[in-house]
């Protein structure tokens, strides 16, 4: 693919708002988990919340998107400044010349789960107050994204579960590279909610202490919420030194199984192969590799065998789910943002909770942080219905 | 707008709703051979699925394999090699209503496999599961705009990886108490496997532009009433141009003030 700039980006999860923020973590080798104490779920496991979303009241001309997600996206749009970095771009290309493509599995579903609550006891009819559209539907973040920017072009929401934002930054670049938008905001969005929570525990997949992503002992994961955001646009002939690049993305299907991945890690290996095909590139060239690692036995197991296959032990890797929890269908942009940090200020995440990397994983896993100049890094997402993607990343200069 | 349009052509083509049981039906009744009968959407069972599953699998998982198959049959394709685009307003409206409701309850601890099925992915993950199918596949969500929002996806990956793409537009109804919120009244969709070159079963060449011009009702007023209450339906005008023949240009709903206009050459 021609490369694209991430010409701002953010990243809002339990670590806090903001690279600030993120990168101190990250340095510092921090964890935002915490034990669950969302809403009303009474579950033996860690979570990763982020601080003051009910705090953050929608501005009143977009009351109607009330609902934790929107509340979070716009924490994370904020962030940074990001907002302002945005309406620059569409003050520069016009409003119906900028896409937006964001990331998301649940949605504002936690509205809905509220409502059943609040029932009619005759008719058994939703209150009026419940706006599907705009709160529950998949399309709800990105039409109030492209709302609250006054935004008149291209707009989608992608929900393919934990892959989702990170699909959106190969959707993006491939409309800019037909010339449906001259750019695109692309992000990820997911919020705290029953579904999920008492969902993943009914698989047996939460974790009863923070996540320990590729540890021996690992057990499951640590569910969390965030928002991330990047600007794709074409990058110019020489971006400046320290800028960030898309340079290529892969897709792939497991088709094995709905909530496990292929035991031998077949799709997630096609992904990264096509990921590094897209960008032109051999794996010895890949300086970083920011793992999918959710924590579970057999994620763990299955993408540490590919990346085995692919690497061998010449790569440094790791999982920032033990810092960030698994933010879900968040999770693509949330990682793609971390390994921008990681290109322009210089730094290899850690794996914090991680005590001892599993032997039977063939990988050079970092347990600590890591000053270093990576050049080229790359990302995996995967999720539910075995829907893989990697992204690949470079900085200038 | 200053974009070149995206160009395709269709190779296949499927169709399933209400009173419209498949694409040769549909056709006939888009031609105005066949009057249109009102009758539920019967949707087929899953024989792509092991036995034991078919009888598990939802409707929309019946209604997107049933479109997916009906588009590649129609083509020749094998599913095991294309790329997909799947595109939904909604997820599995049943299963989602029963989670809300379960977790509203003292008992939240929700079924495992209703918790799987409740991805905007299901369908997908089914058709790359039945089909062996490892080839990317994307799943988009515009509320009223998911079918244009599928094609502008799908028209893109035609045009950029130059592959094949199965396009699988549907929706189907949630239950009450959310049907009073989203009254989506069956289960519906169309098919397209859009393909960069023309193959031997080609039916049309596909240019698709975004404009401000909204797309004209239906003139039959049943259609018109299915085009207007299902999302997946935003694309019966390109559907009957098809079914008709004849060059020309039609107008699909999309996500305002933007609208596509499809130039149609048939082959």
């Amino acid at each position: 693919m021609t490369p694209l700039l991430l010409s701002a980006y953010s990243a809002t999860t339990c670590l806090g708002r903001g690279l600030g923020a993120t990168f101190e973590a990250l340095r510092s080798g921090g964890s935002g988990l915490a034990p669950c104490g969302f809403e009303t779920v009474r579950l033996d496991t860690w979570i990763g919340e982020v601080a003051g979303v009910d705090q953050a009241a929608l501005p009143p001309a977009f009351s109607e998107y009330e609902c934790r997600n929107n509340r979070l996206a716009l924490i994370g749009l904020e962030a940074d400044g990001f907002a302002g970095r945005a309406r620059g771009l569409i003050e520069r290309c016009g409003r119906e010349r900028v896409g937006v493509f964001l990331g998301t599995s649940t949605s504002g579903i936690l509205q809905t789960e509220l409502a059943f609550r609040r029932r009619n006891a005759t008719t058994g009819a939703l209150p009026d107050d419940f706006n599907y559209r705009t709160t529950h539907n998949s399309f709800s973040v990105s039409e109030f994204v492209r709302t609250y920017f006054g935004l008149d072009g291209p707009a989608v929401t992608i929900s393919t579960a934990c892959s989702s934002s990170a699909k959106v930054f190969a959707a993006a670049a491939r409309q800019i590279a037909c010339g449906t938008i001259d750019a695109a905001l692309v992000g990820g969005v997911d919020s705290l909610c029953l579904t999920t929570l008492y969902g993943f525990s009914s698989l047996e997949l939460t974790s009863p202490r923070p996540c320990r992503p590729y540890d021996a002992q690992r057990d499951g994961i640590s569910v969390a919420e965030g928002a991330a955001f990047a600007l794709l646009e074409p990058a110019p002939r020489n971006p400046a030194e320290g800028s960030v690049l898309l340079l290529g993305y892969g897709e792939s299907s497991d088709a094995y199984h709905m909530s496990s991945p292929h035991p031998e890690g077949l799709g997630a290996r096609v992904a990264m192969e096509a990921a590094l095909k897209s960008a032109g590139l051999e794996p010895r060239r890949i300086d970083y590799l920011n793992l999918h690692g959710t924590g579970t036995r057999s994620n763990d197991a299955a993408e540490g065998k590919a990346v085995a296959e692919l690497f061998g032990r010449g790569v440094p890797c790791s999982s920032t789910k033990g810092a960030t929890g698994h933010t879900l269908g968040a999770a693509g942009a949330v990682e793609a943002v971390i390994c921008a940090l990681a290109l322009s200020r210089g730094l290899l995440p850690g794996s914090p909770n991680t005590e001892r990397a599993d032997p039977a994983i063939g990988i050079d896993y970092l347990l600590a942080p890591r000053p270093c100049r990576p050049r080229r890094v790359l990302s995996n997402s995967f999720g539910f219905g075995g829907s893989n993607c990697s992204l690949v990343f470079g900085v200038a200069g | 707008m200053s974009a070149a349009p995206l160009s395709a052509w269709i190779q296949g083509v499927a169709c399933l709703g209400p009173g419209l049981p498949d694409w040769p039906a549909t056709r006939a009744v888009l031609r105005a051979e066949q009057a249109y009968v009102a009758s539920p959407t019967v949707l087929p069972a899953p024989a792509l699925l092991p036995q034991a599953e078919r009888r598990r699998a939802s409707r929309v998982i019946r209604l997107a394999l049933a479109l997916g198959l009906e588009a590649c049959a129609g083509a020749g394709a094998e599913p095991a090699s294309l790329a997909t685009v799947f595109a939904s307003s909604g997820a599995d409206g049943h299963n989602c209503s029963a989670l809300c409701e379960q977790l509203a309850s003292d008992d939240r601890l929700i079924s495992p496999t209703r918790f799987h099925n409740s991805v905007h992915n299901a369908p997908a993950g089914y058709w790359s599961i039945a089909t062996r199918s490892m080839a990317p596949s994307q799943v988009v969500c515009a509320y009223d705009a998911s079918f244009g929002a599928g094609l502008l996806d799908a028209l893109a990956q035609v045009a950029v990886e130059r592959v094949p793409v199965l396009l699988v537009a549907y929706d189907s109804e949630y239950p009450e108490p959310l049907y009073s919120k989203r009254p989506i009244p069956d289960a519906a969709g169309i098919g397209l496997l859009l393909a960069p070159q023309p193959g031997a079963q080609a039916l049309a060449r596909i240019s698709v532009s975004l404009s401000r011009d909204p797309a004209p009702p239906l003139a039959d007023p049943a259609l018109e009433r299915l085009r207007s209450a299902i999302p997946a339906l935003r694309g019966l005008p390109l559907l009957q141009a098809l079914a008709l023949g004849a060059p020309g240009r039609v107008r699909l709903d999309y996500l305002p003030p933007l609208q596509l206009t499809v130039e149609v050459q048939p082959c």
